[in-house]
């Protein structure tokens, strides 16, 4: 693969990452004279132009191309060398093309919905300034430009939650994302550092290179008596980092807040690219985690956790960004557990698929609060269909997609992680996450149709006041809608045509890009049980069958016995209260963590510095003694000059002594 | 003599001396208060265009001293004017000129009071920094850090707040009983060494183990209380709150800069033995300041003081990767200062901005400041996020290079830390990627976010050109230090790797062929 004859051309590589940047700055820093139609003019051309540009890379990179080279030397101090540089592989170009689609679609959707907006020229800066950190995360070729790009993405995340900077809630949830995020960069960070420490470069060619022979010398770190390998800390300490980003259990907490932002962002950043970067990460250091059985379990495992978790909070939120945010957690737990098994690329597709869908729900949502003057209460809606046609037909295809129903993209994808989760017997951890996954198909397929028919079916409960106003959204609103609603049913088509779904190594689509121990490889043993049909009826149709039932129960429940959800809250309050607290994260975390520090700082401050140190040491131990020292020193100030002599003599004899006896 | 500098001209001296001649200049024919502000900027401006030719005319390849200028000044004690830069000491240089420019741009309203003896405060304050930084004699060095303190009395006792003689008087006991030490500790390597105040003899003459752990003991409390280092550091968050702007812009920006370079400059490569010895007390101290420091940061109710301790926080990254002897970690702690001088110096600015318009530094008497300031709240956001140390900005290559050179410390370090691997360290020290957003970004959530509340907030202007202007070059140092810092460390790469040979050898083996060779004199000290 690094030895391809077919290289892509360098100027068209920077212009991807470079477009967006410009157009960020140009809107940042001139947006009050570029006026608001200029502003969006450039973001959209800059955008659209990266996402061309990445589409002809792809098609390149398709053909057999691909790219490894430095620009320039970021740090470099005795053998510590970080350079900058880019990597395009298979895995990469995929990455480009649907950041790139899924933000020019945005950047489209974006000119209507925030029309009129103060910050709008603001807005357009930001979300440009995005797509050209999310390009630098999976463009780059080492460890130190995923931290870039990582971060980068990060606070931009972070500025556009509390875009509306008015709203306390938005800015307070713009902190904890940050922070929640930057506790995860406390794990990565330490990752790259072991890294760095372990192979002396972070490079991620040379780094892979070495990987196998590092594993075979068994190099282990111990602390407090536990002994954990090498490799398997650096995993774990990196996945802490994914697990921030990628909002899983318990990092996820930033994640469903975050809806404190403008919808588009919560398409592009906190549904379709951003927040996958994890997945992104695990698949790319595959080479890493292959080598270690227990970052495999623990990404499973986690990922388990949290596609089931997050999808029985989502059965009961009642705010529709909400519904779909915790399904965009649940769906990034599902891609974790793919990576988790060693099928990447299952997790990649679903990564695709749900970039497509998942921004298809949301800007459909979007479209949706922009006809209810902003309201996202999903118990106001109802009967909707009426009124805004084309939002309907298009959050349906995203309905259906997320649902995982045949033809629709995420059948194709889901499919796959749980199938290869069914047959890749890693022991428990395999088992549990097979177990999650698949009930959680029942769940997703439920709070997705509980949403849709509170919205557009069920009776009527528009307010009147808004009902005057609700309208279908113009057409630059719709046709991004439209289109994504192509990705949400073709990606999936696609994905398979081009051998997504086969496996990785051997013949499928990534070819080297992603790295799996045949013994691992959990897509090869399902094609072989598909060759000679020992896949189990219940493996191979049961999360179809479970998908079915789930919207069968919302339809019943939301749609025709619509007395019933009320019933049943109300016979099961405490677990419905449970979920709908959201498990009592929130409390718990600010129990274990923010009070204890609030209270440690200012233990610290008052009793620490301000009584032990200033009080007690300095003018207890110090400023006191010198006084009381001060006060025999003045009684021998007698101003008797014979006094004075005495001691003048006494000095002049000690210093004389001194000197002759060195000399 | 320094091959580049081809006419022997002494940038040096004119560097250090320029300053106090343009205030002696000012205060004698220089009458009116504007007259005054103008002429000070061309002194300070004249100064920074003098220091220039150090960067551009600095040979990177040696570890050697350049632009050295030598002169007898006290005989009779072997004292010298002697003066020299190397790659740890010339970015100090530079940084001084250009951080007293900016300064002096940020008093030219708010100083109302005694204009010229502020501003002539200031200019003799640079020349007491550039010259701790280009002194290579002992007492020149002593010299002009104890001259320092009389400026920056003045600015804080005179121009400060409320409180500001409680603060000066702190300030000033702290940092003299620290000297004072300093000043004892120069005098017993005085008569150890020969008779010598050279620096450079210092450097080389093998002190035995006694004497280098008590001299040692002596420079950390002097340097210490400069850093601050934990306990010695309560006199900062006062001395900061009370300061005016400037004050605390020269304070965190210069002052602080000043002891961590005596841990370079006197304990590493003079006293290496007692260095490696000390090594476990100055990291268990610089992870206090790391991590305690920070929580009570994060708990201030006043800007300043908060800057203040994300100051201290910032500094502990510094002694932590001073004392672990390895390239990345020491030219991190040096990018680190130079970075936090740009910072924070900058971050107090902003403070200044604020206070200039509302006359209080009280975080609840903020909220919703970006919906009138919209520019200025842009701009403290990119220095909240340098000080958050996101890449990109200055800080992160500070704080990267010190945690990657901490985690894989110099084995020298690491046998001192024994049981305690210095991967956990680096570990602890990662915290702050966490703790420093929390206090940052938690100020900036509740000073500048939000909506207009308060009627006091309404009336506040946005900044001015002249504000702008002086936070352009800081927004531009600070992204281009941060993205390609590679001309910063190709100046320090040849000093620092000599300087990590200085503290990783031994002086001991030496140190005993002396005492075989010389058995005369040791009798006499017995």
């Amino acid at each position: 693969m690094h030895e391809t004859a077919l290289t892509l051309n360098t100027t068209e590589l920077l212009a991807i990452p470079a477009l967006p940047l410009l157009a960020a700055l140009l809107a940042g820093l001139f947006g009050w004279a570029l006026k608001e139609k200029l502003t969006h003019w450039i973001c959209c051309l800059g955008v659209i132009g990266s996402a061309i540009l990445s589409i002809d890379v792809f098609m390149q990179v398709q053909a057999g191309a691909s790219f490894y080279g430095n620009y320039w030397t970021w740090m470099l101090s005795d053998q510590f060398v970080v350079p900058v540089g880019m990597m395009i592989d298979r895995l990469t170009a995929i990455m480009m093309v649907t950041v790139t689609i899924v933000s020019a679609c945005v950047h489209v959707y974006t000119i209507g919905y925030m029309h009129g907006d103060p910050g709008y020229t603001r807005f357009f800066s930001y979300i440009s300034a995005f797509t050209f950190s999310m390009l630098v995360l999976v463009m780059g070729n080492n460890f130190f430009t995923l931290f870039f790009g990582w971060e980068a993405v990060g606070l931009f995340s972070y500025l556009l939650i509390g875009f509306w900077f008015k709203r306390e809630s938005a800015n307070f949830a713009a902190l904890k994302a940050f922070i929640v995020n930057r506790v995860g960069d406390f794990g990565f960070a330490i990752g790259i550092l072991a890294v760095w420490y372990y192979f002396g470069t972070v490079d991620y060619h040379e780094v892979f290179r070495m990987v196998p022979d590092f594993v075979t010398q068994h190099v282990s770190l111990h602390f407090m008596g536990w002994e954990v390998t090498a490799i398997t800390f650096m995993c774990l300490a990196l996945f802490i980092g994914a697990m921030g980003k990628s909002a899983q259990v318990p990092l996820h907490v930033w994640l469903p807040d975050s809806m404190e932002g403008p919808t588009p962002i919560s398409a592009l950043i906190h549904a379709a690219t951003m927040v996958t970067a994890g997945v992104f990460m695990v698949a790319r250091l595959s080479p890493m985690f292959e080598f270690s059985e227990t970052a495999l379990a623990t990404v499973t495992v986690v990922g388990a956790i949290t596609a089931w978790m997050c999808a029985t909070i989502g059965l009961v939120q009642n705010d529709i960004k909400r519904v779909i945010a915790y399904s965009t957690c649940s769906q990034l737990g599902y891609m974790f557990v793919a990576c988790g098994v060693s099928a990447y690329s299952a997790g990649i597709f679903h990564l695709m698929t749900h970039a497509y869908f998942k921004a298809l729900l949301f800007l459909a949502a979007g479209s949706v609060i922009h006809g209810m003057m902003a309201k996202q209460d999903i118990r106001i809606m109802g009967q909707l269909r009426r009124f805004m046609p084309v939002t309907y037909i298009t959050m349906l295809i995203g309905a259906l997609a997320l649902a995982g129903l045949p033809p629709f993209a995420g059948y194709w994808s889901k499919d796959l992680i749980i199938e290869a989760a069914a047959v890749r017997g890693m022991g428990w951890s395999s088992e549990l996450a097979y177990w999650c996954v698949l009930t959680g198909v029942f769940m997703t397929a439920f709070y997705t149709f509980r949403m849709f028919f509170l919205t557009f079916h069920n009776s009527d409960r528009v307010p009147a006041k808004i009902k005057a106003h609700v309208h279908e959204s113009p057409k630059v609103i719709t046709v991004p809608l439209l289109i994504l609603s192509v990705g949400a049913i073709g990606a999936g088509f696609w994905g398979v045509s081009v051998g997504l779904t086969e496996a990785e190594v051997i013949h499928g689509y990534f070819a080297n890009s992603i790295f799996v121990l045949e013994a691992h490889n959990p897509l090869l043993t399902l094609e072989a049980a598909e060759t000679n049909h020992t896949l189990g009826f219940f493996t191979h149709y049961g999360p179809l069958l479970l998908a079915l039932g789930g919207i069968g129960l919302a339809w019943f429940m939301y749609f025709r016995e619509t007395a019933m959800p009320a019933k049943l809250a109300a016979s099961f309050p405490r677990v419905h209260d449970f979920l709908l607290n959201k498990w009592y994260w929130d409390e718990l975390f600010d129990k274990l963590f923010v009070r204890p520090a609030r209270c440690l700082g200012t233990m610290l401050w008052q009793k620490g510095d301000l009584d032990m140190i200033d009080k007690g040491m300095i003018h207890g131990g110090i400023v006191d003694s010198i006084k009381s020292g001060a006060a025999r020193m003045r009684a021998m100030q007698t101003g008797m000059v014979y006094h004075y002599a005495f001691a003048m003599v006494i000095g002049v004899f000690g210093f004389l002594t001194y000197l002759l006896l060195k000399a | 003599m320094d091959l580049h500098n081809v006419l022997d001209f002494p940038i040096l001296s004119l560097s250090i001396f320029l300053p106090s001649l343009g205030a002696l200049f000012i205060w004698l024919f220089v009458r009116g208060d504007d007259a005054v502000r103008w002429s000070a900027l061309a002194v300070s401006v004249a100064t920074f265009l003098v220091t220039l030719p150090l960067a551009l005319q600095f040979d990177t390849t040696t570890a050697h001293m350049q632009f050295e200028e030598f002169h007898r000044w006290i005989p009779a004690f072997n004292i010298n004017y002697q003066l020299g830069v190397d790659g740890i000491s010339m970015p100090f240089i530079l940084l001084t000129s250009l951080l007293t420019v900016i300064c002096i741009i940020s008093a030219w309203e708010c100083i109302r009071t005694r204009v010229k003896e502020y501003m002539l405060a200031f200019l003799v304050l640079e020349t007491t920094l550039i010259g701790v930084f280009s002194a290579l004699d002992a007492v020149l060095f002593y010299f002009f850090w104890e001259a320092m303190l009389i400026p920056m009395y003045l600015i804080i006792g005179v121009w400060g707040g409320k409180n500001r003689v409680y603060a000066t008087i702190k300030f000033f006991l702290y940092t003299l009983a620290g000297s004072v030490l300093m000043l004892v500790a120069l005098l017993a390597m005085y008569f150890k060494a020969g008779h010598t105040f050279s620096m450079l003899d210092f450097m080389d003459y093998p002190f035995d183990f006694t004497w280098q752990f008590w001299i040692w003991i002596a420079f950390f409390i002097a340097f210490a209380v400069k850093v601050p280092m934990w306990p010695v550091h309560t006199w900062l968050p006062d001395a900061h709150t009370e300061a005016p702007t400037a004050g605390s812009v020269i304070l965190a920006g210069i002052l602080l800069k000043m002891g961590a370079y005596g841990f370079l400059r006197f304990s590493l490569p003079m006293l290496p033995d007692a260095s490696q010895y000390f090594v476990p007390f100055v990291v268990a101290l610089s992870l206090i300041a790391i991590i305690y420091i920070s929580l009570v940061a994060m708990m201030q109710q006043d800007m300043k003081r908060l800057i203040a301790y994300s100051s201290i926080a910032h500094m502990g990254f510094v002694t932590l990767g001073t004392f672990m002897f390895t390239q990345p970690a020491v030219e991190g702690a040096i990018i680190g200062m130079i970075s936090h001088g740009f910072v924070a110096a900058a971050l107090f600015l902003c403070v200044g901005v604020m206070y200039d318009r509302l006359h209080t530094r009280e975080i609840a008497d903020y909220g919703g400041v970006v919906n009138v300031m919209p520019v200025f709240a842009a701009v403290m956001m990119v220095f909240c996020m340098a000080n958050v140390a996101l890449p990109g900005a200055s800080a992160f290559i500070g704080e990267i290079m010190v945690l990657i050179g901490t985690f894989d410390a110099s084995s020298v370090a690491q046998a001192q830390l024994g049981m305690v691997s210095s991967k956990w360290i680096a570990i602890g020290a990662a915290t702050s990627v966490v703790l420093s957003a929390c206090y940052t970004l938690w100020m900036y959530k509740r000073v500048i976010m939000g909506d207009l509340t308060k009627d006091t907030v309404k009336g506040m202007p946005d900044m001015n050109m002249r504000e702008f202007g002086y936070f352009v070059p800081l927004i531009m140092l600070v992204v281009w230090l941060g993205l390609y810092p590679l001309p910063v460390l190709d100046v320090m790469h040849e000093s620092v790797a000599h300087l990590i040979a200085q503290a990783t050898t031994s002086k001991l083996d030496a140190a005993a062929a002396l005492a075989q060779h010389m058995p005369v004199q040791q009798l006499a000290v017995h």
